[in-house]
Order: structure tokens, then sequence, then C-alpha cells
């Protein structure tokens, strides 16, 4: 590994500040399970590493704010897999976040770290996304609430402006019963990536919002507002051509080692089936 | 405060010792406990958090001690594989782990070991897939997975309910 600079402010203002003035030449460090693979193989070569796990308003926390469930930039996903708050008004987000990696990973990696990442097949994207998430940024000019669906660019890319830093990640009440899952394939049963993670929230008026990863450079999310997903009794053909169009901004890279373009679109069709039919059930449930 | 330098001064405590220690801000918690402090039980492998051989508990968790760096560690307490015997002898896990013929070659021994020891503090008794679900970020090229989940089995049935 080359050497760096390490930081570790203990003020969110300092670690603006130091993101502020080395810009692309500092990388933030929260746990590390990204960043450390990428400086040890030299895909990145900051010169400044700078450290927020010591900064006070960035401790793991999962607490309630106007309503809002407020998941801190340094809350591991074991925490939010164990979270009672999470697994009761947000579940598919406590089971993208238990499926993330391995123990090991789950007890360093953070939500907010899975976001900045913004890796086409991040487990938690497609649960933030049907949950319309916000993410919270703090940087020079201030504070944003920035829409999970309005943040990931591409794999490493967010919109997130010189100096901003995600200081938390919130999720809006849900403003009526909500069911919903989290679903993926990976190659073995255990730790690894996904070939294709899905998340299908429906809700008591009929809107089903798809969203889905690790099938083209973003998570992407659709929406059907027709109802005719959410009806159990609609016929099959109706709900099939709704299906075509929610996955209509699928594009798979042949590059990948993973799973192949055409496993992984008619993967995306089983686990998008699969995932309404369950997230039919959990609304029906509530 | 900010400080940055190539070198800094950290403080770990490990398998109950003190240790005050200068390292280099590059080197990861493994070198640091391999080259440093001469614990060679945690296994360099993978490099990406795969395998699980480098496994050690910080602050009570299991972490890939590959994927931390030593500056990131200072103030924790660590326990790794060396700290789970005492001078009396092996732990009831280690013990469970060779009667059950779970150890082939060795390597990824000492990962397995912390995982289950830090699975069993959280759930006493784990249910056979809790166990894998438990270990599944420590691998075995032995393919020793049956006998490591005896093992653990074993470990849970002998405590006390």
């Amino acid at each position: 590994m080359h050497t760096f600079a390490y930081a570790r402010p203990t003020l969110l203002a300092e670690a603006v500040a130091l993101l502020e003035a080395h810009g692309p030449d500092a990388r933030l460090l929260a746990g590390g399970t990204d960043l450390i693979i990428r400086l040890r193989d030299g895909s990145a070569r900051p010169g400044v590493v700078i450290d927020i796990k010591r900064i006070a308003e960035l401790r793991p926390s999962i607490r309630e704010e106007a309503g809002c469930l407020v998941i801190g930039a340094g809350t591991v996903m074991t925490d939010i897999a164990a979270d009672e708050r999470v697994r009761r008004s947000y579940p598919a987000l406590a089971e993208a976040a238990a499926v993330v990696g391995s123990v090991q990973i789950r007890n360093r990696a953070t939500l907010a770290g899975n976001v900045c990442n913004a890796s086409p097949a991040a487990d938690t994207a497609p649960a933030l996304l049907v949950h319309a998430a916000r993410v919270v940024a703090v940087g020079p000019a201030g504070t944003r609430r920035i829409p999970i669906d309005g943040f990931f660019v591409r794999s490493g890319v967010t919109t997130l402006a010189r100096g901003e830093i995600v200081t938390a990640i919130e999720l809006p009440p849900p403003d009526r019963a909500m069911g919903a899952v989290h679903l993926r394939r990976t190659r073995r049963r255990g730790h690894d990536l996904a070939s294709v993670t899905l998340c299908c929230g429906v809700d008591a008026t009929g809107v089903t919002r798809i969203a889905y990863g690790s099938v083209g450079p973003r998570p992407v999310l659709a929406v059907d507002e027709s109802g005719v997903l959410a009806d159990p009794t609609a016929p099959g053909a109706a709900k099939e051509a709704i299906f075509e169009r929610l996955f209509a901004d699928a594009s798979p890279s042949p590059r990948s080692m993973r799973a192949s373009p055409d496993y992984r679109l008619a993967m995306l069709r089983v686990l998008g089936a699969r995932a309404l039919r369950i997230a039919i059930d959990r609304l029906a449930q509530a | 405060m900010s400080e940055s330098a190539a070198a800094f001064q950290i403080e770990l405590t490990v398998n109950g010792h003190r240790r005050a220690i200068e390292v280099a801000v590059h080197h990861t918690l493994l070198d640091v406990l391999r080259d440093d402090l001469g614990l060679t039980g945690a296994k360099e492998c993978c490099l990406v958090g795969e395998c699980g051989a480098c496994t050690v508990i910080l602050d009570g968790r299991t972490v890939d001690s590959c994927l931390v760096l030593a500056v990131e560690a200072d103030g924790s307490e660590i326990t790794t594989v060396e700290g789970l015997a005492d001078e009396r002898g092996l732990g009831p896990l280690q013990q469970a782990f060779l009667d059950k013929g779970a150890v082939q070659c060795g390597f990824c021994i000492p990962g397995q070991l912390l995982s289950a020891h830090a699975l069993l503090a959280d759930n006493p008794h784990p249910s056979l897939p809790e166990i894998q679900e438990g270990l599944a970020g420590n691998l075995c090229r032995c393919g020793c997975y049956r006998q490591i989940t005896d093992a653990v089995l074993a470990t849970a049935e002998r405590a006390e309910r």
C-alpha cells in the first residue's frame, strides 16, 4: 500500500475544510471495506485519507427526527439489520443490510459508505430507492437533502459536490402502509456480491415501486401507478407488460464476471415477480 | 484535532495487555499484529475481505483485520486467537475444534475460532443456519465446514442454558 497523510478530525467542519482543500486528492474513510482494498490495489491513490469515525456528528446512531428515521453516517450494517424500528417500518432495508458481505464486513461497513461508493450492485440501494430515502450532505455551502434517486450517477460517482460529506441517510415516514421486500441472486449462498439485487414495495393505494441493481451502471427505480401489479386479480399478460416497462432500463454489462446479461435479465423478472407476491402478502398482513 | 503524519502513535489493548506502539499510517491492523506485535495467529490471505483468515475481534465485534488500518484501531480492545487460550490450556471452542476433527491444515482456524467465539458471545445457542451464516465470512479450503459447525454446536450444547 502506498503511503498517504492520515487525518482524523473530530469536528465535521474540519473534515469539510480538509475535503474542500484537497478535492479529489482526499478520500473519506468510514468502514474501509471498499477503500482499503482500493488503496492496496492502487486503484485509489489519495494524498490524504480522512477518517470520519471520530467526528461527533457522524457517530453511529439511528434516531427519530420529525417522523423520519435518521441513520447517522457512522452506522454499520450490523446495527441497521438489528434495529427494531428499521425492521418494523423499513423491513426491506433491514433485509438488504443483513446480506451485505459477511459478519466481519457488516460489522465495519456503513450505509453511508455503501451509498457513496455508488456500486451498481450495492444491496442497500434498491431498498433506499423504494423507500424514497434522502441523503443528507453537509458542505461548504451548508446542508443539502438529496433524494436518493438523484444521488447515484454511475459506479463510484455521485452528485455530491466538492467538499460535501454525507452525514446521514433519512428515511421519510411512509405516507401510507407499504409492504416491501429485498431479494437478490448470488453465485453462492453466504458471502457474495449480487448478480441481481432487487426491492419491491406495494402501498395501500396500489402503487408498486421496484428498484433493482447490478444490471447496469447505476441502481434503477421504476414505479407502476396503474394499480395493475398490486392487484392479485389482474391478468398475467397485463402484469408482464408492466414488468417489461419497469425493467426497460436494465442494461447489464457483458464484461462482468458474475453473470451473463441474459441470466441477469431473466433473473430480474423472476425476482421481480417473486418480490411482488411477497410485498402484496406483507401489505395484507400489515 | 486533526493529525497527519506518516507515523502515528497508537494504544491498543491486545488480549488484555495494553500496548503503546508507533505505526505507519498505511499499515493495517493485520500488519501490526503480525509484524510489530508478533501475534501470527491472524493470517494474511485474500486481502479483500472475502476469506476471513485475518479475523480478529475489535471492541467486541469481528473484523477482517486486513481491511482496518492500525491507526483506526487506536484506543480499541482486540482479541486474537492467542487470547482464546490461557495458562490452563485451550479454550472450550478450541478443544471442540480438535475433538471434532475440524482442523486439517489449520490456516483458517484462528479466523473460524474468533467468528465462532463472537457468535456464541452474542447468541449462546445458535441454530445450524445461524452458525452457517455467522461463519460465512470464513472460508476453509480443506472443506471442514461440517466439522467446524459440529464443533460450534457441541460448544453451544455444553454451555449453560
